[in-house]
């Protein structure tokens, strides 16, 4: 079936099986792989992306239930001259990574729950939480909660 | 993991999903959110034919005020549900349990009705709706039906739902500012429970309603404990009932010795809360 996505902006059209999953419609048809696929069970949240702007694990929607819908990966969220995304931005200047493999998940995740947050002001114990979601098994998390609470300061991201 | 070939329809409205599923009949399978049905089918645990996709039916999702009670769309996300400021006024212990649902991700997706009709026993939602004395609006070819919560679930991942029906609404009496308590043992944040239970009171009588979440093969009203704070008892006297009658069975997470102590600690927490 043709599976048409506005993905990170450009509209793609792919002819995939019905059962093919989002994340391998990113990676493999559209060849866009920043990402990652962790655990493949709905856990570790290495595979999230925004579906029309909210985030989800891509390794459990299917590529059909995202036809027609807008979809941002961690390629699609800096400027096309480089700028990073304040997320980004944030995660360098606190060094929110040590092997990498779930930073992309991390960061979409993060985008989501900033974009959500509308007047409340996000705690530690907000952003915690937020990323229940979200597994990093270097157990880095300190240097991640330090950056989202850095992004959600980023005066771009207030609304 | 890549689940087994199927075909996939999507229903345009309540009507054509209908005809959908009376067309490919046993074979068919619907799709919501598929955070319940999409892992089962990478695990090749299931392996429907036809996945008639009804997520875009924006119809069956909403949140209405329905005099004495709360009527939701049965595709109102857990994120929806948590969120909306009717559940919160209205019955905050709902917002509260589809808050803690998985994971953010997971409640982006994942749908009320989806899970209730997957009928998982390890699911919260349907031990509240039990707890709550709810009920559940279910769409045929000829018509709706409304069924009671307790005789919803008639076996694992089983329900009375037709081959040819669709969960369509989920009836919630409002509980306003009543007592409530909701109690999980996880072992990581986003697991499922490992033993839950829930309590709610109900009106103004000083009754209480007692649900339990994976302590069988269908979500479970805990009788005897209701029974006893009718009678007068206290929280540590009516939770000493709360396993009364069960077939617990242990499982790689948890023995039935540990199963049947957190449903004493758990309903014993969850009833604190509740008469507090």
């Amino acid at each position: 079936m043709d599976v048409t996505i506005t993905l990170n902006g450009s509209d793609v059209t792919h002819d995939v099986e019905p059962r093919t999953l989002l994340v391998h419609y990113i990676r493999e048809a559209a060849g866009l792989t920043g990402t990652n696929i962790g655990c493949d069970t709905t856990s570790c949240g290495a595979c999230t992306v925004l579906l029309d702007g909210t985030s989800v694990k891509s390794c459990t929607v299917l590529a059909a239930q995202a036809d027609g819908s807008r979809v941002t990966t961690i390629e699609g969220l800096a400027e096309t001259d480089g700028t990073l995304h304040p997320v980004q931005r944030a995660f360098h200047e606190h060094h929110g990574l040590q092997c990498g493999y779930c930073t992309p998940g991390m960061v979409m995740a993060i985008v989501s729950l900033i974009a959500e947050r509308g007047e409340h002001e996000l705690t530690e114990a907000d952003i915690r939480l937020g990323l229940e979601g979200n597994l990093c098994r270097c157990t880095g998390y300190h240097n991640i909660v330090e950056a989202a609470m850095a992004a959600a300061r980023a005066p771009e991201l207030r609304s | 993991m890549i689940p087994a070939a199927f075909d996939y329809v999507r229903a345009e409205s309540v009507a054509g999903a209908l005809e959908l599923l009376a067309e490919h009949g046993d074979d068919a399978k619907l799709l919501a959110g598929g955070h319940s049905l999409l892992p089962l089918m990478k695990l090749r645990l299931a392996t429907p034919s036809v996945l008639v996709d009804i997520g875009r039916l924006s119809d069956l999702s909403y949140v209405r005020d329905g005099g004495d009670h709360l009527a939701i769309g049965a595709l109102t996300t857990h994120h929806a549900v948590a969120n909306d400021p009717l559940v919160l006024a209205e019955l905050p212990v709902l917002a509260h349990v589809a808050g803690q649902i998985g994971d953010p991700q997971v409640r982006h997706r994942g749908t009320i009705g989806g899970s209730i009709a997957h009928g998982d026993p390890a699911s919260d939602l349907p031990a509240l709706v039990l707890a709550l004395g709810g009920s559940f609006v279910v769409t045929g070819a000829s018509g709706t039906r409304e069924v009671d919560a307790s005789e919803f679930h008639v076996g694992f991942l089983e329900t009375v739902l037709g081959g040819d029906e669709i969960l369509s609404e989920i009836r919630l009496p409002k509980m306003g500012d009543l007592g409530w308590g909701f109690e999980k043992l996880t072992k990581r944040a986003q697991d499922w429970a490992i033993v839950g239970a829930v309590a709610v009171r109900l009106g103004g009588n000083g009754s209480v309603g007692v649900g339990l979440i994976n302590v069988g093969s269908v979500p479970v009203r805990a009788a005897a404990v209701e029974a006893s704070v009718a009678g007068g008892g206290s929280a540590a006297e009516a939770s000493m009932h709360a396993d009364d009658g069960l077939a617990i069975t242990g499982d790689v997470n948890a023995s039935e010795e540990f199963r049947r102590h957190l449903c004493h600690v758990l309903v014993h927490r969850a009833l604190d809360r509740t008469l507090a």
